[in-house]
């Protein structure tokens, strides 16, 4: 089985290098007039729990709104969670203050979705890939940070002859490297990749990569890869988390995931995945879906996507689904899993 | 980088040995925009020339700022009485006195706007950035001063501490700092949602360094279009408060007295009023210029 040949390490081999218990971050909105304002709280996430291991890509899918982004702030503490726990290497992030979390800082580092927006205009390439070195090290000498700036544009493939240039003399995809060498220049153990290739062409999205794929054998590193591209997610993932309205839909290996889904959600979002195909393009694709995401601000009662999912039945819109565990060793988030055949029955497609 | 081709890395191993690229900030981009407005560099030189003007000319003129030259009351502008600009009621030469009068006037635009410089960037940024409860105390005060009416601060402050020229800046710079706080604020509030802001928190960058390298440099483009437009305006106010009466004193002139002056005499002598008009007007559009001029050169939508 090919998934059994792509994974690397994973669940049941080691400990987990980051455990998230039942994590969950509430933006408290204001609502309501000049005198009389109300907070209402906004479930970005909401009650979220999974793993990840040394090496691993787990990767994180979900509609726009779903919960993606605040999930990793709130790993890296840039958000404080209502509830729940971020265990790094066994300990818990949310307890420490913001000066011990700024030491772990060191370890967790994040790669954003628009390359451009991500570097300080009017700062040199090599002082953005400095910075994070002159943060911790205040005291490391001026060639050492060079040479290893130097070292680490080579690594992400841009010419360390181009140390002085400014990030608006860059294309979107080399921005891009600028921010992965950033990333990387403190040695970390876990990168959050916030849909790193959403912004970028095609042809320089698996540039992109299969740099980050070169860099994690290399260098050992764990991904969180989120994105809402589900080929992308595929082509680089281990196991693929797939959320909605703030939860955990389905935890499962990227290629059983795609083969025989076991959330009716995932199975929706898999059949729209476009195909690069014109005429089966033209025929229309039934996801089964109607209807938009819910508010956070007011999730549904019971299961979040009873509102929309097509073999919703009375027990699902009373009872909150729990995540657990199946025999084979994937994560669902469904009362009906067991009952449900789901496989994706391949569309005769010429290419893909 | 596998699929790449062995003569492109042939090529990139061969770019690495070349020596470093000298890249082009977005400073470096606006000023270069700038040399190609006609308006803003000729404003420049005009505005150069002034200040230069402004310094030395008292310095080389015969006369001095209180001298009364009683053979030569009320003249009009003459080259043969060598007071080319005429004289005031008692003889004293109006060149040298608008020369001098600039000095003043100059140097309160440009301390006052640096003093709110100052002030406005450190508290809007500071408010901007950490926001919440800080934010609130922070802008309520600044409306709180915002509230008080300026001349009537002003004529306590002169009632208090009497007249005196620090007290000018002091008045002027006082208030002048609130707008140029919550501009920066406003722009701070945006500036803190950026990516690389998120980034530099993500690498454990500590908030005033924050401040520091990421959100005060990026404010400057709208700051110095800003302080181009707030130096006329502080000249103009303290012009007002010398026409009342409130500005610095004799035997000492600023354009705005000169002006008040010369307009008691308008019709009698009324090279007493042109020419310190005259220099008011042309360093007041001068400011303009270039303000506009630098808004157009760091204007964002043009950078890219």
């Amino acid at each position: 089985m090919s998934a059994n040949m792509k994974r690397r390490v994973g669940p049941g081999q080691a400990k987990p290098v980051l455990k998230v218990q039942d994590l969950a971050v509430h933006y408290q909105l204001e609502q309501g007039g000049l005198l009389r304002s109300e907070t209402v709280p906004l479930r970005a996430v909401d009650g979220m729990s999974f793993e990840l291991y040394r090496g691993e890509t787990l990767g994180v899918v979900g509609e726009s709104g779903c919960g993606k982004s605040t999930l990793a702030r709130a790993l890296l503490g840039l958000v404080r969670p209502r509830r729940g726990r971020v265990l790094w290497l066994g300990q818990d992030l949310t307890q420490l203050d913001e000066k011990a979390l700024r030491k772990k800082r060191k370890e967790i580092q994040i790669i954003f979705q628009d390359p451009l927006a991500s570097l300080n205009p009017r700062m040199t390439v090599g002082d953005i890939i400095a910075e994070p070195l002159w943060t911790f090290y205040p005291k490391i000498a001026r060639v050492q940070v060079e040479e290893r700036v130097r070292g680490m544009m080579k690594m992400v493939g841009l010419l360390p002859n181009q140390i002085n240039r400014y990030p608006h003399e860059f294309s979107g995809g080399q921005c891009q490297r600028i921010g992965i060498a950033r990333a990387l220049v403190l040695n970390p153990q876990l990168i959050i990749c916030d849909e790193p290739v959403s912004a970028l062409d095609v042809s320089i999205q698996a540039q992109i990569i299969n740099l980050l794929r070169d860099l994690q054998r290399k260098l050992r590193l764990s991904l969180l890869f989120i994105a809402h591209d589900l080929a992308v997610v595929r082509h680089i993932s281990d196991r693929v988390m797939v959320m909605y309205l703030g939860r955990a839909m389905e935890v499962a290996s990227a290629d059983a995931l795609y083969r025989r889904p076991l959330h009716p959600y995932t199975s929706a979002l898999v059949k729209a995945v476009p195909i690069p195909d014109p005429a089966l393009a033209r025929q229309p694709v039934d996801t089964g879906l109607t209807g938009d995401m819910p508010s956070p601000l007011n999730p549904p009662a019971g299961c979040v996507f009873h509102t929309r999912c097509p073999y919703a039945v009375k027990r699902c819109q009373l009872e909150v689904p729990p995540l657990r565990r199946l025999e084979h060793g994937d994560w669902v988030a469904c009362h009906r899993a067991e009952e449900l055949d789901l496989t994706i029955v391949k569309r005769p497609s010429s290419t893909v | 980088m596998k699929s790449a081709e062995p003569a492109a890395l042939d090529a990139f191993e061969a770019a690495l040995t070349l020596g470093d690229v000298k890249g082009r900030s977005p400073w470096e981009d606006a000023w270069h925009r700038l040399l190609k407005n006609r308006a803003a560099v000729i404003s420049a030189l005009l505005m150069g020339m002034m200040i230069l003007v402004v310094i030395f000319g008292p310095m080389l003129s015969p006369w001095d700022l209180d001298y009364t030259d009683w053979d030569h009351t009320n003249s009009p502008p003459s080259l043969a009485n060598g007071h080319w600009f005429g004289t005031d009621a008692v003889g004293r030469d109006i060149l040298v006195r608008t020369l001098q009068g600039g000095r003043i006037s100059l140097l309160v635009g440009v301390v006052a706007t640096l003093v709110s410089l100052l002030i406005g960037v450190t508290y809007g940024a500071i408010a901007g950035y950490y926001g919440g409860v800080t934010d609130r105390i922070m802008m309520r005060l600044v409306d709180i001063i915002y509230a008080l009416p300026f001349m009537f601060f002003v004529i306590l402050l002169m009632v208090v501490f009497g007249r005196h020229i620090v007290l000018i800046f002091v008045a002027i710079g006082a208030v002048n700092w609130l707008d140029m706080a919550r501009i920066v604020r406003g722009q701070t509030l945006g500036l803190k949602r950026m990516e690389y802001v998120e980034a530099a928190r993500a690498c454990g960058v500590e908030n005033r360094d924050i401040i520091r390298r990421h959100i005060v440099p990026n404010l400057l483009g709208v700051v110095m279009v800003y302080v181009t437009l707030t130096i006329p305006q502080v000249i103009l106010v303290e012009s007002f408060l010398s026409f009342l009466g409130l500005g610095v004193q004799e035997p000492m002139s600023s354009w705005g007295a000169l002006v008040n002056d010369g307009a008691q005499d308008m019709e009698s002598a009324p090279w007493t009023l042109v020419f310190p008009a005259a220099m008011l007007t042309i360093t007041l559009y001068c400011f303009n210029y270039i303000g506009d001029g630098l808004r157009d050169a760091l204007d964002p939508k043009d950078r890219l």
